[in-house]
């Protein structure tokens, strides 16, 4: 009834001008209206809109930042000893107190994350490169070549990690090298698998066919297509490799086969607060609230990540 | 009588991260018992998302239906809680869905799977439920039922699992069953199969069926009325009849007008544009932009629904008593009368394949015949039209000829000069290809002006930035692209868009031959009848030569000079295209082409159709002899004996003894 009634009203108040033929208006319906939107825009505005993931890159990028600027605040070095202050309590003078030799641990709080995440990321850039390479090249070639190399990761894959770093450090001396070197020789099999799997799919994509049948060699189409829609994925992997890394550094030094005093590293303060637990404890305390916050935010900034560029996690 | 289901004002939205998606907006359906409603539309039109709102299948985190009722049997079902609604969704509403192959568990035997649902509703003792899965199998045309509800998925053919798929969704007897593009993922003669089940259960049980497609052709073949969708909206809706012999919705007109059949000649009519973005729905009639016929008040108003008959509405301003009158028919014919193709000069020979094969070796060193002794010849200028079912080496022949895998045996010769693995970077630029997934052919992460130029790039075909970028907006108008999309990224266009960009990629380097590899079996009506257009444009501008792959029979009808069909990596029949239509000598083109459906009820409801039975043999252990004798009503004991590849009659070629 209400239908019927609205029609009526509408015959009376519709002029005649409004139905003349205008015809299409073509243009129109084949413009965007959008703004220009590359996919690495498109997942950060994705990214934004997860809090937690936005949360952990300012602490990573705090944390990043104090470990380079942290130490020029105190007057003190890292390995300047003190022995008439040891042990003394976060002060105005010592920001957090001393260890056991006085050293300032404001100090070399900042300079054993510094060293941590400089391992830890060189050792995770190490796997990717190594990692990208081998695994383009076994999923390119296919066949035999894919077959053999496979099977050489599985081997590698087969002996523990504690093996090969403790007969490396047999072998060399313990410090930065070492311990990146032990981390890098079976870190990069993982990346290794990831890209191997994409260029298998990305082989068969119709643009990498496209791309081929235009007559692009086979480095154009690896470097040109392949990397960069394998890119994301890299990514995603290296913020998840890199909480590993700094963890296995700690674990390493913790139980005194990583760095020596009188460098630090994380690991390398965790041990030192570690004896001194019962007094001070706040000497443990920083460098394990450090660490956590780390590994925290590295993970769930890596998350963020892939639900923002990994189109296989997209609801 | 009361409708069993009918649908009120619904309204359904998306939440994305960009922003709110009006999928549905403000439908009104409703489905008489023993009725089969159609609903047609293009892909983001609202068809799938209305259908999965009638059971509750919507992604809870992000649709919300904004308003609206949806009434079954006078139950409004989008006020059920969860467990009130799978109990109908159990026993009363069945679904079936698009792909077979995903649709059944692959871990379970079918027999189970089919009888799981009805065992738990209906209360069913294992042997009654064994009776019943054999019961199903039977009434859905599998045969050995006993045999086969022990097997598991992955024993079954694409159209087999269709039937189980069926037989799951009819173990509940429901009263409605919602069939989500049932045959879009099969091929014509399985397609033919399955219509004819559907309708020969409809028949026993008396179930209502809610058919969800974009073809017309099959909308023909099944539905008792149909209601055409556009942008979240019902534009026309009314028997099947009325809406295809007396369609008043301009939007209908060019759906129909652009599908071609076996007869159209000249331009094919096309809708121009792309539908609109639902993320900012338009005001005003939605279709408005592609409208010829738009009236200055489509862009201010949305039209209210008009009754054209009692049972035919439609919303569209020009059925006001003040708008001018547009005669549907008349204009049609003017349309396809205005251009006749100029006939092509047959003489000289472009490409030569002479007994190509391509056989893959598989893990399990069973070899994998995808192509299986074709030979062929290319006239310049001509199109060659190859069609096949998916499966018989259509598509591989294709990317062989191209260069993208290397033939096992036979030559390649073009213009006279083999191509081999040495000089085929000669011949990328001479042979280019147009794919069939215009989602899967653009890298996603490059810009428009980059995919666009990579054949410049790669052959030296622009000296500097500037012609490159002059090169990029002359292709972009040739496809009717505007010149800013050429900063733009694939994924914010639509597939017709993205097709014609792939063209503009192929042309870039003034190919000229190119393989369209099913240009347009991936793109909705509307746009397929555009991309068809302008590949024969493009021909007549540019002399091109076109090998076109594709499974749809009546527009390869319409495209080529030439037709080729193929089956299981063989060639069995080749002719000018108007005389393989008039009299196909194979009986499996003959089969191909009475499987395919016609947009026209008439003929759809009364044609005798041959159908095959079963499906296509694996091409890892194809028959002996002739391939075609284990699905052929012909054959006998000699086609045992390989046919001979011969020409019946001037330029027919035909592979079968009984021609």
């Amino acid at each position: 009834m209400q239908q019927t009634e609205q029609k009526e009203q509408q015959h009376e108040i519709l002029p005649n001008e409004m139905f003349e033929i205008v015809g299409r208006k073509e243009e129109e319906s084949e413009k965007i209206n959008k703004p220009i939107l590359s996919n690495w825009q498109d997942g950060w505005l994705r990214l934004k809109q997860n809090k937690a993931a936005v949360i952990s890159l300012v602490v990573i990028l705090l944390i990043v930042v104090l470990s380079f600027i942290g130490p020029y605040f105190s007057e003190y070095s890292y390995e300047q000893t003190n022995y008439e202050k040891v042990y003394s309590e976060p002060s105005g003078e010592h920001w957090l107190g001393t260890d056991k030799f006085g050293r300032d641990q404001w100090t070399r709080l900042w300079e054993g994350t510094r060293v941590s995440l400089y391992i830890a990321v060189l050792a995770a850039l190490l796997d990717i490169l190594i990692g990208i390479t081998y695994g383009a090249i076994s999923a390119w070639k296919g066949g035999k070549v894919d077959n053999i190399m496979q099977r050489i990761i599985e081997i590698l894959v087969g002996i523990p990690n504690l093996i090969i770093i403790i007969l490396l450090i047999m072998i060399m001396r313990p410090g930065i090298m070492t311990i990146m070197l032990a981390m890098v020789i079976t870190g990069w099999v993982n990346m290794a698998r990831l890209v191997r799997g994409q260029v298998f799919k990305l082989k068969t994509q119709e643009y990498v066919l496209a791309s081929r049948a235009l007559g692009a060699s086979t480095s154009r189409i690896i470097l040109g297509h392949m990397l960069p829609n394998t890119l994301g994925i890299i990514i995603i992997n290296l913020m998840f490799t890199i909480p590993s890394a700094i963890f296995t550094e700690a674990f390493l030094s913790f139980i005194g086969l990583g760095l020596q005093e009188p460098l630090a590293s994380l690991g390398v303060l965790i041990n030192d607060g570690f004896q001194s637990m019962r007094n001070q404890f706040y000497l443990l305390a920083y460098p394990a609230i450090v660490i956590v916050a780390l590994m925290v935010c590295f993970n769930m900034l890596a998350d963020g990540l892939r639900d923002a560029f990994d189109p296989r996690m997209r609801k | 009588m009361a409708p069993l289901l009918s649908i009120k004002n619904l309204h359904v939205t998306f939440n994305t991260y960009a922003g709110k998606v009006y999928a549905v907006r403000g439908i009104d359906l409703t489905v008489e018992k023993g009725e089969t409603l159609a609903i047609v539309g293009e892909s983001g039109s609202g068809k799938s998302v209305s259908s999965k709102a009638i059971i509750g299948l919507l992604p809870k985190q992000s649709a919300s239906i904004e308003q609206g009722e949806v009434l079954f049997e006078g139950r409004d079902l989008l006020s059920l809680n969860k467990s009130e609604m799978q109990k109908i969704r159990g026993s009363e509403i069945a679904v079936i869905f698009q792909d077979p192959m995903t649709a059944l568990n692959p871990t379970m035997k079918v027999g189970k799977q089919v009888v799981e649902g009805a065992m738990k509703h209906q209360k069913l003792s294992k042997k009654e439920a064994h009776h019943l899965a054999i019961e199903l199998f039977e009434m859905v045309g599998i045969p050995n039922p006993e045999v086969r509800i022990n097997q598991y998925p992955h024993e079954f053919s694409g159209g087999m699992r269709q039937r189980v798929v069926i037989a799951m969704a009819l173990a509940s007897k429901p009263k409605l069953l919602i069939a989500d593009e049932p045959t879009t993922a099969l091929d014509v003669t399985i397609q033919a199969q399955i219509l004819d089940l559907l309708r020969d259960i409809q028949k026993k049980t008396g179930t209502s069926i809610i058919f969800i497609t974009h073809d017309l052709g099959v909308v023909a073949n099944i539905a008792d009325s149909v209601a055409v969708m556009y942008a979240g909206q019902i534009v026309e809706k009314g028997k099947v009849e009325e809406v295809f012999h007396n369609p008043v919705h301009p939007y209908n007109w060019g759906l129909l007008r652009s599908m071609p059949n076996m007869e159209t000649k000249g331009k094919l009519y096309s809708i121009p544009g792309s539908p609109p973005d639902l993320m900012n729905p338009p005001t005003g009639d939605a279709f408005a932009p592609r409208n010829e016929f738009a009236l200055s008040i489509d862009y201010e108003k949305a039209p209210p629904t008009y009754a054209v008959s009692e049972t035919h509405t439609a919303a569209t301003w020009l059925l006001h008593p003040k708008a001018p009158n547009i005669n549907y028919t008349k204009q049609s014919n003017d349309d396809l009368d205005e251009e006749e193709i100029s006939a092509v000069n047959m003489n000289d020979t472009l490409l030569k394949v002479s007994n190509l094969k391509k056989h893959f070796n598989l893990p399990s060193k069973q070899v994998l015949k995808a192509v299986d002794g074709v030979s062929l010849e290319i006239r310049k200028g001509e199109t060659l039209g190859l069609v096949g079912e998916s499966g018989c080496g259509k598509s591989t022949t294709g990317r062989t000829l191209l260069g993208l895998y290397e033939p096992t045996e036979g030559e390649i010769l073009y213009n006279n000069t083999p191509i081999k693995e040495g000089n085929k970077k000669d011949f990328s630029q001479k042979i280019q290809m147009i794919f069939q997934d215009p989602y899967a052919s653009l890298d996603p992460r490059k810009k428009v002006e980059d995919i666009i130029a990579e054949g410049l790039d790669i052959h030296g075909l622009a000296e500097n930035k500037q012609e490159r970028q002059e090169k990029v907006q002359r292709l972009l108008k040739v496809v009717g692209l505007q010149p800013d999309h050429a900063q733009r990224f694939p994924h914010e266009f639509s597939g017709g868009q993205r097709q014609r960009i792939g063209i503009a990629r192929a042309l870039a380097v003034e190919p000229e031959l190119i393989i369209a590899d099913e240009p347009i079996s991936a793109l909705d009506v509307s746009i397929q009848a555009q991309v068809v257009n302008l590949l024969k444009e493009l021909q007549k501008d540019r002399d091109l030569t076109y090998l076109f792959i594709a499974h749809d029979l009546s527009m390869v009808k319409y495209i080529s000079d030439r037709i080729g069909v193929m089956y299981l990596g063989a060639m069995v029949e080749l002719a000018e295209a108007d005389e393989l239509y008039k009299k196909p000598l194979h009986p499996y083109t003959q089969a191909l082409l009475s499987a395919v459906p016609v947009p026209d009820p008439k003929i759809e409801k009364t044609r005798e159709r041959i159908i095959l039975e079963g499906g296509l043999p694996s091409p890892v252990n194809p028959p002996q002899g002739c391939r075609f004798r284990t699905r052929c009503p012909l054959a006998t004991e000699k086609c045992a004996e390989i046919p001979q590849w011969r020409e019946v009659e001037k330029s027919h070629w035909v592979a079968c003894h009984y021609v």
